[in-house]
């Protein structure tokens, strides 16, 4: 307990080992944000859906997964799945709840984007004779994604960041690995702080890239087809 | 075990969560409000502080600040118990965020409000306390409201430094009975319970707050 000093040789010698972990966060994330897209659109959707039973469904499900604990989401779906036959590994029971949990934030995202875009829009679709999937696709979509693109942006980073409680379901990631190098050496100093170092430095990068890919689309949206 | 006979261990989870989460919420809220208004009134010094403590702690995520101040700070000659450890983790955390809300909030009341206020001589304490941030908080307390619920969520996080809350007393009675859809179906109830209990509380806040605002005739809704 008197090691108050920062040991650079040991900070050095832990890095690539916390980069390898690095490799299976990022992977996480990615993948968890595809997850996450495909059930935001579809939730989006239902939300809007003309049938009452399938909006108040839809509702209730992101309100319930949006108001609980990821964490608890988490060993639900690690203790559960093996149960009914199924057996995932620890990556894919964290994608599974990473894009569960941050596919309901989407939702909200998305259906925000979906009514922002102007009602003349659609009256004019209408006036155009256009059918609902041309409306939606050649009308609404380009311009609500346009518009949900930056919130979409941070609820990734979001994600990416709350990626370290997947250490308790023994993912090897970054923290997972700083654990045990911590708890091996009896030194938590170095291999704490530059996890935290680093998904500053991912997480920055990230905004920016964010902020750049804002500036990069057109204000009034762009071709999906 | 029946579920009658894991009802007394959630429920002592679910007063530990409960413990947790009404220091951590004040604390939250302080830091928050400090950290806002410095951000915007204080001098670069102090501004540089506190945007360095809210860059910090919103571009890293709670459950590494919880385990570098429960791991790593022993090192440094301060040693917090588990419970201390997540209440100021989690409180630090949400604070960083509640400042940006208070900020953004503050920003949001139209400068004829603080030329007005100082054209009355008001001190500069006196026209934040009075004119600014009556009108502000108004427009902060939907954000509050939903943070109030994400710092509810993060609580459950202390149970990975062994602090015994519900998620903790969960784990272990799905660890012991393999009884998990109702055990775990039970606690994300309880949760959501929770957060709508929050939910509703800041709404009464928000009726309460801007019925006085609607009085003045300053805003409408």
């Amino acid at each position: 307990m008197d090691e108050l000093y920062w040991d650079w040789g040991f900070a050095l010698e832990v890095l690539p080992v916390l980069l390898q972990g690095a490799k299976v966060t990022l992977l996480a994330t990615l993948l968890g944000s595809l997850l996450a897209l495909v059930v935001g659109v579809v939730l989006a959707l239902l939300r809007r859906s003309r049938l009452h039973f399938l909006r108040w469904t839809a509702r209730g499900v992101i309100e319930f997964i949006r108001s609980t604990p990821l964490l608890i989401q988490i060993f639900f779906i690690y203790y559960i799945t093996p149960e009914i036959g199924i057996n995932l590994s620890p990556l894919a029971t964290g994608v599974l709840a990473l894009g569960l949990h941050y596919g309901c934030y989407l939702a909200e995202v998305f259906r925000a984007g979906i009514e922002g875009v102007d009602h003349g829009q659609w009256e004019a679709a209408r006036a155009l004779n256009l059918s609902r999937f041309h409306t939606y696709f050649d009308v609404v979509f380009p311009q609500a994604l346009r518009a949900a693109l930056p919130a979409t942006g941070n609820y990734v980073i979001a994600m990416f960041k709350e990626t370290p409680q997947l250490s308790a379901i023994t993912l090897l990631e970054m923290m997972q690995l700083a654990k045990i190098i911590g708890s091996e050496n009896f030194r938590y100093l170095e291999p704490l702080t530059l996890v935290g170092v680093l998904y500053l430095v991912f997480s920055l990068i990230a905004a920016i890239a964010v902020l750049l890919l804002e500036r990069k689309f057109p204000p009034e949206g762009f071709r999906l087809r | 075990m029946t579920f009658y006979e894991m009802l007394p261990l959630l429920l002592r989870g679910l007063g530990v969560t409960l413990l947790i989460v009404l220091l951590a919420l004040p604390i939250s809220g302080l830091v928050g409000f400090l950290a806002g208004i410095t951000r915007l009134y204080a001098g670069w010094f102090l501004r540089s502080v506190v945007v360095v403590y809210i860059e910090f702690f919103r571009g890293t995520s709670v459950l590494i600040q919880l385990y570098w101040i429960y791991f790593v700070l022993p090192f440094l000659g301060v040693s917090l118990s588990a419970v201390s450890a997540g209440v100021l983790a989690i409180g630090l955390n949400i604070g960083a965020y509640v400042a940006e809300v208070v900020r953004g909030a503050l920003l949001t009341v139209p400068q004829g409000q603080s030329d007005a206020a100082v054209a009355l001589n008001f001190s500069a304490w006196q026209r934040l306390r009075y004119i600014l941030l009556p009108q502000a908080l108004a427009n902060m307390l939907p954000s509050l409201g939903n943070l109030s619920i994400e710092l509810l969520k993060a609580t459950s996080l202390v149970s990975l430094i062994t602090v015994a809350d519900l998620t903790y007393q969960a784990k272990a009675l799905a660890d012991l009975t393999l009884q998990v859809g109702l055990i775990f179906g039970t606690v994300l109830l309880i949760y959501f319970f929770l957060a709508q209990l929050l939910a509703a509380l800041f709404r009464a806040l928000e009726k309460r707050v801007g019925r006085g605002l609607k009085r003045g005739g300053l805003q409408g809704g």
